[in-house]
């Protein structure tokens, strides 16, 4: 492994660059944070710091626990054992990444708000005002974690899922022998195995709530995003606002740093000499309905609630039977822009970790830690960061053909879409870097090793061994990215095209004017987007019991 | 990885991505950047069309495009700027992507209070920030800004946060006008009222006096008429309330602008000119007032009756530039303060 091949060195040059395009906006956002900001700070560490800095930590707590609880206890349930019902789970219980937090926020604000559905059914017993009174604010950091995790959870388990099932049997036997239960199993086995695919699901998790910012300042939680957003618009400061992100930027390079801690020293290469899986045990009766009935709550919660809460708006205002044409093409720009960038984040999240893999040295490693830094950027700060290297390049394109005598083309980048797709890519290329890195980790380097032994070249490794053993990890990356550029919102909002909207940017527009019921149809567009491609996924993770 | 099929599909959809592109300048068009929401703004831009000929090309967003136009620089296709609110105004003309407008039409329709004195923008409609109050436990039919400090309303106000644009306009009017201990006080009064922390949207609060979590609720005038005329549903929220337009003490109701601004770099400038004049004309201002329920800019155009039932809108003098110069000690204040704590 000392000799850099020809697809090596492309692999490399793909992995340097991808680094160089995901650093660009965090450059630029540096660079605005360098311009003075004077009467910004005083007044943000004196009131706003603290508190906001305190939310922020609770609600990264709070949803990363009942995620993680969540996540890893249907995971668990799922994957190592057999009972009444499973086959359905296997395709329901991921169905929550469909909903965008935003979405849920709404969603839940309006069947518990006073007057609202819960509300009015409360009154049946008890007087208007009464019930007002029990009716539990979901306007609160508590209501924030319940109604984020909820949607969220499915990254801890899609992660966890393809931990437990690979999980080699000799492990779980060998406890069974000395006689522990399946508790004790769970508790000493598997869980500790699966730390690495759960501090992968758990960053994605946390990463994901700190840039949300439609469902926390919905639900009234002033977390530093939203500090980022008022500091910029209320008082107009670009640079303080830049400021605060870069000071995101480093809470976040801790919690990456506290991830890879976690994930010291942990060997979860399945063993190469008896890849033997889990037979996965059976549930019968009574605790086989208990399971089936734990793992649909939060698919009942995360999913089900939002979704026939959506269709019943829909219907009731007829919003079916007066179908508003622009949706058609509002959807058909959500999923343009989703592809486009779906492919591109795969191709150079497996390009950068591919380089790192075959030639691993500290430009590689550096080039793939910042590839996936992108996700650290709150999409309204990275849609700020992107402006000005996106548009050098559009004023160039234009100084160029001036020179050349040529009518100008105008930003092209911005113009034709280009930007949306490159703030997706940088936005959510972490997910198939982390996905496919996980991925990797679980291919002995004993696989590489014999494969050379018998003379196959790099490339060749790839194809017959890498890419077969990779698939579960890239569909799922495929399916995370695709979905979470449907559900983007922030950097879509500020990059798009004259004419363009979105699904999510004409959900926006009806919520912003507090009647996003309106835009229930739309939604359950998002949805119903989202909902082929999550599916589609859980086809193919899932595995025969044990060995064929 | 790729399959020829799969490599096709992708290639036309780059394609289409890419001649997807328009030209910023083209005859017979006008690029808009706007906060409005475009369902709202869409009849307008439809009937200029209808009127003109000139095609309108737009981009809304809630956020940065004033950021994204001083970015854009001199290749901005931007011709437009549409602001819901004086803060945006201010935000843009101080980013420096404006220009005069240099209008006869729009000196002589839009009253000076409502315009720029170096002419970077103008009013095109106007809102009131008034008072929805329970119809069964408000009494009183005047109130003044001064008085919703009074611990007589303790635990009885609906808000939405004070960081929202509409209350930092209102807000920034307090400070302007008794500058910010003064404000501060208020503020620290108001907070004290609140019957819970500030949430949700201007509907909102009328909703909440409805079920009877608080007595009065701050909204603008616009959303009020929009339940009771448009939203069978939220009928019952306008119904439970009365409007009242409260006053400040010797002075009028706060009102808050919608804006137009001429980009800088405007590549159809004649167009551009020719969409702000259009919309402050009697056809479009009359749109205006009887889709979105908003005063207009411009004298003798008939106040939508729902709203001219509030009462008679007597706006406060305070000129609106001076308004947003307090913006960020208002912003400050709140925090301060902690009033969305």
């Amino acid at each position: 492994m000392t000799r850099t091949t020809r697809s090596g060195r492309i692999a490399a040059s793909i992995a340097v660059a991808t680094a160089v395009l995901v650093a660009a906006p965090v450059i630029s956002i540096i660079a605005l944070a360098m311009q003075p900001a004077p009467d910004v700070w005083q007044p943000l560490i004196e009131y706003v710091l603290p508190r906001s800095l305190l939310d922020t930590a609770l609600l990264l707590g709070g949803v990363a626990a009942l995620s993680l609880a969540i996540g890893t206890g249907t995971a668990w349930a799922i994957s190592l054992h057999e009972f009444r019902g499973r086959q359905m789970l296997l395709w329901l219980v991921p169905l929550p990444l469909a909903i965008p937090t935003y979405l849920a926020a709404y969603v839940y604000v309006d069947l518990f708000e006073p007057l609202g559905l819960v509300h009015r059914t409360l009154s049946l017993w008890l007087p208007l005002q009464d019930a007002v009174r029990v009716l539990p604010n979901l306007r609160s950091l508590p209501g924030a974690i319940l109604v984020i995790a909820l949607v969220l959870y499915p990254y801890v388990y899609l992660s966890a899922r393809t931990m437990f099932q690979f999980q080699s049997a000799e492990f779980t036997e060998a406890a069974k022998t000395l006689g522990a239960g399946r508790w004790t199993t769970f508790w000493r086995i598997s869980l500790p195995m699966a730390r690495p695919a759960l501090a992968v699901g758990i960053a994605l998790v946390s990463l994901e709530t700190l840039n949300d910012i439609g469902a926390s300042e919905y639900l009234g939680v002033r977390t530093l995003t939203v500090s980022v957003f008022t500091t910029w618009l209320n008082r107009g400061s670009l640079a303080g606002a830049a400021q605060l992100s870069c000071f995101m930027l480093a809470i976040v390079a801790g919690l990456i740093a506290i991830e890879r801690y976690g994930r010291r020293n942990v060997t979860t290469e399945f063993s190469a000499e008896s890849p033997r899986l889990t037979q996965r045990t059976t549930l019968a009766g009574i605790k086989g309905g208990l399971a089936f009935a734990a793992c649909l709550l939060p698919v009942c919660l995360g999913f089900l609630v939002p979704l026939l809460y959506l269709a019943h708006q829909s219907f009731k205002r007829g919003l079916f039977a007066n179908f508003d044409m622009a949706l058609w093409r509002d959807a058909f720009n959500s999923v343009a822009f989703a592809s486009l960038a779906t492919l591109a984040a795969l191709l150079l999240g497996f390009a950068t970790i591919l380089a790192w893999r075959w030639r691993p040295n500290r430009l590689r490693f550096v080039a793939m830690n910042i590839a996936q830094l992108g996700y650290t950027l709150p999409g309204l700060v990275l849609a700020l960061g992107l402006l000005a290297p996106v548009l050098a390049i559009d004023n160039a394109l234009n100084a160029l053909a001036a020179s050349l005598g040529r009518s100008l083309p105008g930003l092209v980048m911005v113009g034709s879409g280009a930007a949306v797709v490159i703030a997706y890519v940088i936005r959510f290329l972490a997910v198939p870097t982390g996905f496919i890195k996980a991925g990797f980790e679980r291919i002995p380097r004993d696989y590489d090793d014999s494969a050379r032994a018998v003379g196959a070249g790099q490339t060749t490794t790839m194809r017959l061994i890498h890419l077969p053993l990779l698939r579960p990890a890239m569909l799922g990356a495929v399916i995370v990215v695709f979905v979470d550029c449907l559900k983007e919102l922030p950097a879509t909002l500020l990059l798009r095209p004259l004419n363009v909207e979105t699904l999510a940017t004409s959900i926006y527009q009806y919520a912003s004017r507090g009647s996003f019921e309106e835009g229930a149809l739309a939604a359950l567009l998002i949805v119903a987007a989202s909902i082929g491609p999550v599916a589609w996924l859980t086809r193919f993770s899932d595995i025969p019991s044990g060995p064929a | 990885m790729l399959n020829s099929r799969a490599f096709t599909a992708t290639a036309a959809l780059l394609c289409f991505t890419a001649f997807g592109a328009s030209p910023a300048s083209a005859d017979g068009e006008v690029n808009v950047y706007t906060y409005r929401e475009t369902k709202l703004i869409q009849p307008l831009f439809d009937a200029f069309t209808k009127d003109t000929g000139v095609k309108v090309n737009v981009v809304s967003a809630s956020s940065g495009l004033e950021q994204r136009m001083k970015a854009e620089g001199a290749n901005s296709p931007a011709d437009v700027l549409l602001t819901v609110d004086i803060g945006r105004i201010d935000e843009a003309v101080q980013a420096d992507v404006t220009q005069p407008i240099k209008s006869v039409v729009i000196d002589e329709i839009v009253p000076a209070q409502y315009r720029d004195p170096d002419g970077h923008w103008a009013g095109i409609s106007m809102r009131a920030r008034v008072i929805y109050a329970s119809k069964d436990r408000v009494k009183q039919d005047k109130i003044t800004y001064e008085e919703l400090a009074d611990p007589k309303w303790k635990g009885k106000i609906c808000i939405r946060s004070g960081q929202h644009i509409y209350n930092n306009g209102l807000f920034a009017a307090y400070t302007a006008k008794y500058g910010e201990a003064k404000a501060e006080e208020w503020l620290k009064g108001v907070k004290a009222n609140l019957a819970q922390k500030p949430s949700g949207g201007d509907r909102e609060a009328a909703r909440d006096v409805a079920a009877g979590k608080c007595d009065i609720g701050i909204g603008n005038t616009y959303y009020w008429a929009l339940m009771m005329n448009n939203d069978p549903e939220k009928k019952p929220w306008a119904e439970a309330t009365k409007v009242i337009l409260p006053t400040f003490e010797g002075g009028g109701t706060h009102v808050n602008l919608s804006g137009v601004l001429l980009a800088k770099h405007a590549p159809n400038k004649a167009n551009g000119v020719k969409l702000i004049e259009w919309l402050a004309g009697e056809k479009a201002q009359q749109i205006y007032a009887d889709s979105n329920y908003e005063y207009p800019v411009r004298a003798g155009v008939a106040v939508n009756p729902t709203i001219a039932g509030y009462g008679k809108l007597t706006a406060d003098p305070l000129p609106i530039a001076k308004i947003a110069a307090n913006r960020k000690a208002a912003s400050t204040l709140v925090d301060k303060v902690g009033f969305d704590n």
